[in-house]
Parts: C-alpha cells; structure tokens; sequence
C-alpha cells in the first residue's frame, strides 16, 4: 500500500503546500526548522486538520478529496500516531493505555517485551521516565496494526542518551512493518539514520537544498553521523 | 428534631445532585470544547441562577410551573395534577436554581484536559460519544466530584426558591431550613438549634472532601 497525498492549507504565516508518497514499509522523514509546517502535514495525514484543497489516497481508498468533498474522519483511517509527548491516558496504567485500541491484547505483552519495559506495565503514565513513556506510547500504536504509522518529533522531549537508544529500537523494529511510515523531526541526525526518503519542508513547501545548506552552516551539531547511509532524497514534489 | 424534614431535604439534595450530574455533563462538554456565535450569551444564561435573587427565581418558576405556565399546564395534562407544592416541583426547582453550580467545575475540568489526549482517542478509533465517556469523564472525576459536593450543598441549604415553589408541606416539601426558619418563627429555638447542628458537620465534611479532591487534581 503507498500513501499519496497533494494538499495546501492556509497558515497564519505561510501556505503549506505539499506532496508526497511513501509505501508500505518505508519511512519517510519530514525534517525542516520548527514552524516550518511539518506537524501541519502530518496532522493533516492523520485528519486531525482539513486541508483547504488536495486530496489524499491510501492505495485504492481515498481519505480526502477536496473537489469530491471526501474527508474520512481519523477514526476510520486506522493509524497509529505516536506525539511528541502527553499522549497517554493518565488514568490508565500503561498495559491498558497500550491495549486501548489493541487488535489483540496478547500481541501488548510481546510488543512490552520488545520494548523491555513488560516490567512496568501496572505503573501510570507518570510514574515512569519519558522514555519509557514513548516505549509504551509506540506499544500503543503498533497494537492497533495501523495501515499507516505516524511520528510526531516522538523522542524530541527526551535525552540524548534515551534518544539514541529508542531511535535503533525504531530502525530495527522498522523492517518488521508493512505500513508506511512517515516521521518528522528536525534532527538531521535522526533523519540520515532512519530515513528511507527525507523530505526537507521550509515555509509549508519542500526545499531540497534545505539540509544541503543546513550542514553547511552548521558544521558540528548538524554535521550526518559519520558512516550514515545518505537516503534517496524525495523526489515527490 | 423534625427527622421528616431531614429526610426530605436530603432526598431533595441527593435527587438533585443525581439528576444534574447526568444533565450537565453534556451541557459543560458542548461548553468546554465548542465555539459558537453568542456564547458568551448561552453561557451567562445557564448562570443567571447564581447571580439573581432566590425570591425572584422563585417567582419565574411559580408563573413558569403554576397552572397556566407552560411546564405546569404541561405537566398537568401528562399526569393531571399540579406541579407546584408536590416534591417533583421543588426538586424541579432545586434543579434549575443548581444548573451553574454544576456546570462552572464540570466545565472547567473538561477543558483542563490536553487537547492531545482527545485526539489520540480519536485516532486510536474512539467516536466523540466513547472519548466523552472513556478519556474526558475518568480524567475529569475531582471536577465531577466537586460540583456533585457543591450542587449538594446547594441543595440541602435551598430555602427561599423552595418555600415559594413548594410551601411547607410536611413530608413533601418542608425541607429543613423551612422548619429552621418556622420553628424560630415559633419561638421553638431548641428545635431550631437541633436542625441548625446537624448541618455543619455534613456541610464541614464536604466542604473538607472539596479541599481534598481540589488538592489533588493540583498534584
């Protein structure tokens, strides 16, 4: 399945006006400076924001289409959306918040397994380490076997050490997926390491010369980890 | 110690408190999470009853539920009898005179809540109606548990709106600030004094539950 989505939404500063496509098993890395329209567009992916035009496929449905005004409401688009961060269900411990939408409630003991924190799954959301929290948070998304998985900044609020940690148990568990998956950061770090495809979004549009200049300016922190494979640049646009 | 007048008062207060639990749940969620032209106008509508006399609430709700208003000539053909002076017409009236003290704590519990949870229900496959009832109402217990207290507290001290609506009839609507006031009337200050100190530790025990729950939701 390959999700395909065209659309402009009118913004207090700019228009975001995008394209993309990403296929089942691919990430898509949407990477630009914050404010740049990239939580615009995956929210919009998600239908949590209406588009003023375009249109949105996800293989043969179609999700969104302005002139046939189609708009599938987030609830039947079966996604899973992994936020920066607040997203879990502070009343529920995490096991439960994990199997709230779960296809099957056996799968959340494998999936806290694979996340290793099985150990913890009778404490509440705020008992538990921000990691730990976007562990359960991914749990959460994976047990309802989302035709498309997306990622909003998901390990933005962490520490470094936790970062880089969740984001190889990110990439690993990457090839086990069938969906596709879409994932915004600003990290061009993180965006070489996991990216099938990178999408630079500045002003609400693609700008492929964006990270090109980015490394440029910025020598040490923006600098690619050495030895990371350069993915094929989007050329969807 | 008129016990008939405590029974009755805090079976008033308990229906009360029943009753708009239920109703003013939707009412604070439509509140808190929609915007619409002349808001502000439905809003300082529903807290009117805070802001105005009991006598004239009362007096509203005499015309409103008396035999020629509309409630009460419509009550009357539904079941043939008058709504004023029955118990059905003060828990009607304590009801409306409670509607803010319900939908002010309600309101702002609901909206306290982040923006990011209900959309997360929303994804994971939640209708508006099952995020109402599975993310907003358990997030939200120590606002409903607040407006339960302070809309049964409302209830049980209610005196001019009901004595206008409901009399003072024993058993039916004498509630227990009608018998405080007719017992000073008569003189009778030990009975008075009896009913009197019955209230503070219920209405301290509350009022200690409130500070509580408020403590905790700040935690």
């Amino acid at each position: 399945m390959t999700i395909s989505a065209s659309f402009r939404k009118k913004l207090r500063y700019f228009d975001v006006d995008i394209s993309l496509e990403c296929r089942s098993g691919k990430m898509m890395v949407l990477i630009g400076p914050s404010g740049g329209g990239k939580t615009t567009i995956i929210r919009m992916l998600a239908g949590l924001e209406k588009p003023d035009e375009g249109s949105l496929c996800f293989g043969n449905d179609i999700w969104f289409d302005s002139l046939r005004r189609i708009n599938v409401k987030p609830q039947k688009r079966r996604l899973g959306y992994v936020f920066q961060d607040y997203s879990l269900f502070p009343h529920l411990n995490l096991f439960d918040n994990a199997a709230f939408a779960a296809v099957d409630k056996k799968e959340v003991h494998a999936l806290f397994e694979l996340f290793r924190i099985d150990h913890l799954k009778k404490r509440r959301p705020h008992m538990v380490s921000g990691g730990e929290r976007q562990r359960c948070a991914i749990c959460q998304a994976l047990a309802r076997h989302p035709s498309l998985l997306l990622l909003d900044e998901p390990f933005s609020a962490l520490d470094v050490v936790t970062r880089r940690g969740l984001r190889e148990e990110l990439k690993s568990l990457k090839g086990r997926l069938s969906c596709p998956i879409v994932y915004v950061t600003h990290d061009i770090n993180e965006a070489l390491f996991l990216a099938d495809e990178i999408l630079p979004v500045v002003d609400g549009k693609a700008d492929h010369g964006w990270m090109q200049r980015t490394i440029t300016r910025e020598p040490g922190e923006g600098t690619p980890t050495k030895g990371a494979r350069e993915p094929r640049l989007s050329l969807v646009y | 110690m008129d016990y008939l007048a405590l029974y009755v008062t805090l079976k008033l207060a308990l229906v009360t408190t029943a009753v708009l639990m239920v109703l003013a749940s939707p009412i604070s969620y439509f509140l808190a999470y929609t915007r619409f032209p002349g808001k502000s106008f439905v809003e300082a509508l529903i807290y009117l009853p805070m802001a105005l006399p009991p006598t004239v609430i009362g007096f509203y709700l005499i015309i409103l539920m008396g035999p020629k208003g509309w409630v009460g000539s419509l009550w009357e053909k539904l079941t043939g009898g008058s709504l004023l002076f029955t118990f059905i017409g003060i828990a009607t009236a304590s009801i409306i005179y409670s509607i803010p003290f319900a939908i002010q704590p309600m309101k702002a519990a609901f909206a306290k809540i982040d923006r990011r949870l209900l959309e997360n229900a929303y994804i994971l496959g939640l209708s508006k109606r099952a995020t109402f009832l599975r993310v907003i109402i358990p997030n939200s217990l120590g606002g409903i548990a607040a407006a339960s207290i302070l809309v049964f507290l409302h209830s049980i001290g209610a005196f001019g709106v009901l004595l206008m609506v409901g009399g003072s009839i024993p058993g039916e609507t004498k509630v227990a600030s009608i018998a405080i006031y007719e017992a000073v009337e008569m003189m009778n200050y030990h009975a008075a004094g009896l009913i009197a100190l019955s209230f503070i530790p219920i209405s301290y025990a509350f009022l200690l539950l409130i500070n509580k729950l408020s403590d905790g939701s700040r935690a």
